[in-house]
């Protein structure tokens, strides 16, 4: 016990001898996740400024440029000839311009709730762990409970019950997710309680809330980072689902799910009006998924050195 | 294999704990339903009278207190009967002059289950032949340019929204190249599709498993130990190591089975699959309250089921739990 204890605090210490100058240089040697890094850059700026960004207004429609390819061009409203660079919906309105305002819609409500459900998990876990006895009894088992059920099927159910919509949305992963933290922080608050440096901090006289933002909190930010970043994913496709089955976003909201479903009636004349919303979720997902996985490696101490060598 | 007491008071635990929880499920799920409107005004539509409202509630027991209709809804769950469908029920087979039997909501839930089997299984059986392989070959080469091809594909595997893959399977291989039915139910190739669009998520996350744990497992001590007594690597993986691997490993299919039972609720709906996802979905567009207890409560029994049979499997895999 007391030499795992050790080795705690001995990995605590080189991992915060991590700089940025090392997390850029280890980007750069996994041109990968370089570009999935940029690529995610680009989505948010996009999102954020879409109005500024977007060459069309995402919800006008216009019947004289219907379901035309990629690359077309149509005469506008205002009469000019505009370039349709992915093509347009059903109802004429431009593909890229709904891509963008979509890629706003699906990001704000997956980093909303991965926040919300973030900070109270982490919250509910920290504390859980910290004073155990019926705290914990409590946390864990609600945690308990939410893990055997299926999150899509409590959030379907939940949905159809108070209606879609992008606020519920969000009160609804916060809901089903915040355990997966809780169940993270937990479990590092528990390994933590024990060591030295905090016994150290309990000394000295540190309140309990001290210790818990300032010594134990700090030590599971990558970890938790990682989890988050994952999460994202999984509410990026999430959304997507519940939008396509009616119980999320409601239209005209341009969102990638709702694209897809309505692309999917002319899914045969037109590929894509499904092809390119589907890509767009795949791609931010597998950008996600690729940026955790090489965190999770690059703040590990044991596989670090095969970044930055 | 000698087989003790603590195995069974494992297994009885979780069991009593999927018996507790699928009450707190239902119970939660009944009482959610109560403020979604008037069942009654639901099935006679707008226009009916106040009269012929209230005549039905009463026959519907819905002017009973809470308590007793809670009491009721027990009751029928601890026996099965989880009410008659609206839609179905009150309109088509009563006039119909159907028996009372076929308007149950269970029974009608019931008969989707084979085919929601089916398709789980085709899927999870698939995913294990393909990932099961793919992690090991990964393992049994850390940081080579095979193994990295192996992590960004099951990284590409989650990545992917089932449904949308769905539509593009279809798009190709039905629409184009007319190899598999765009949708029905019946035979093998009518499986194909469907199994393959949900397989690509489980096949990403247990070869990733698979390959970690394995390393994990070779990482340690005992391996070196044996590796140092002259064993040769062949054996030292599938005989001790891969022993050890399995526990992580069949938890994940588990995970995944669960989440494939989920994933059938957008699936099924895509190519007209005779399943209990499907109907779910029915049943939620049309507001028809029995029969969306009757599908929550067999998809949540299903989920219970597998979360028992992987802690089985996890007791039988421990030796703390399975040797006295």
């Amino acid at each position: 016990m007391i030499d795992e204890t050790a080795s705690t605090t001995d990995d605590t210490q080189r991992d915060a001898s991590i700089g940025y100058r090392d997390i850029i240089r280890a980007l750069v040697r996994d041109p990968l996740v370089l570009v999935s890094v940029i690529f995610l850059t680009l989505l948010i700026l996009s999102a954020i400024f879409a109005e500024i960004v977007a060459p069309m207004d995402p919800l006008i429609p216009n019947i004289f440029a219907s379901r035309l390819p990629p690359l077309s061009y149509a005469t506008g409203l205002d009469g000019t000839e505009q370039l349709h660079l992915l093509g347009t919906d059903a109802l004429g309105r431009d593909m890229l311009s709904r891509l963008i305002f979509g890629a706003r819609a699906s990001l704000f409500v997956a980093l909303v709730s991965v926040f919300v459900s973030g900070v109270l998990g982490t919250c509910l876990g920290v504390i859980a762990g910290y004073y155990g006895g019926w705290v914990e009894t409590v946390v864990m088992r609600a945690v308990d409970a939410f893990m055997a059920v299926p999150s899509l099927l409590i959030a379907l159910f939940v949905l159809f019950i108070i209606g879609g919509g992008l606020v519920n949305m969000i009160l609804i992963f916060a809901l089903v997710r915040w355990v997966v933290y809780a169940r993270l922080a937990r479990g590092i608050t528990l390994s933590l309680r024990e060591t030295q440096f905090v016994e150290a901090a309990r000394a000295i006289g540190a309140s309990n809330a001290r210790i818990m933002l300032r010594h134990i909190l700090p030590n599971m930010i990558s970890p938790l980072l990682v989890l988050a970043t994952l999460e994202i994913a999984l509410l990026v496709l999430a959304e997507a689902g519940l939008s396509f089955l009616g119980f999320g976003l409601v239209p005209p909201e341009p969102s990638w799910g709702l694209m897809i479903s309505r692309g999917r009636e002319y899914m045969r004349e037109a590929w894509w009006m499904i092809t390119l919303p589907g890509l767009a979720i795949f791609l931010t997902t597998l950008s996600l998924n690729l940026i955790a996985n090489w965190f999770r490696a690059v703040m590990d101490p044991v596989q670090r050195w095969r970044w930055l060598m | 294999m000698k087989i003790n007491n603590a195995f069974f008071a494992f297994i009885l635990k979780r069991l009593l704990n999927s018996v507790i929880l699928l009450v707190i499920v239902m119970s939660l799920v009944f009482f959610a339903n109560r403020q979604i409107g008037d069942p009654a005004r639901m099935v006679l539509g707008n226009g009916a009278s106040e009269e012929a409202v209230l005549n039905l509630r009463t026959q519907m027991g819905l002017e009973d207190p809470m308590s007793q209709q809670y009491g009721r809804f027990l009751y029928g769950l601890a026996t099965g009967d989880l009410g008659k469908t609206f839609r179905f029920g009150l309109s088509d087979s009563v006039r119909a002059g159907n028996d009372a039997n076929a308007l149950s909501t269970l029974p009608i839930a019931m008969d989707r289950l084979p085919a929601t089997l089916i398709l789980a299984g085709a899927t999870i059986i698939f995913s294990v032949l393909v990932a099961l392989p793919l992690g090991l070959y990964a393992a049994a080469r850390p940081r080579s340019p095979p193994d990295r091809a192996i992590g960004v594909l099951s990284l590409a595997g989650v990545s992917i929204v089932e449904y949308w893959f769905a539509l593009v399977l279809v798009l190709v291989f039905a629409v184009q190249f007319a190899w598999f039915p765009t949708s029905g139910y019946g035979t093998v190739a009518h499986v194909v599709l469907p199994a393959l669009a949900l397989s690509l998520r489980p096949i990403g996350r247990i070869t990733q498993i698979a390959r970690s744990s394995l390393l994990d497992e070779m990482a340690k001590p005992y391996i070196t130990a044996a590796k140092g007594r002259g064993i040769p690597m062949r054996r030292v993986a599938a005989v001790h190591a891969l022993k050890n691997a399995a526990i992580p490993i069949v938890t994940t299919i588990g995970d995944e089975t669960i989440n494939v039972v989920t994933g059938v609720i957008i699936i099924e709906t895509i190519f007209g699959w005779p399943g209990i996802g499907a109907l779910t979905v029915d049943a939620l567009s049309i507001r028809d309250i029995p029969l969306v207890e009757a599908t929550v409560f067999l998809l949540v029994l299903m989920v219970l089921t597998i979360n028992l049979l992987v802690d089985v499997a996890y007791a039988f895999l421990n030796p703390r739990l399975r040797i006295g």
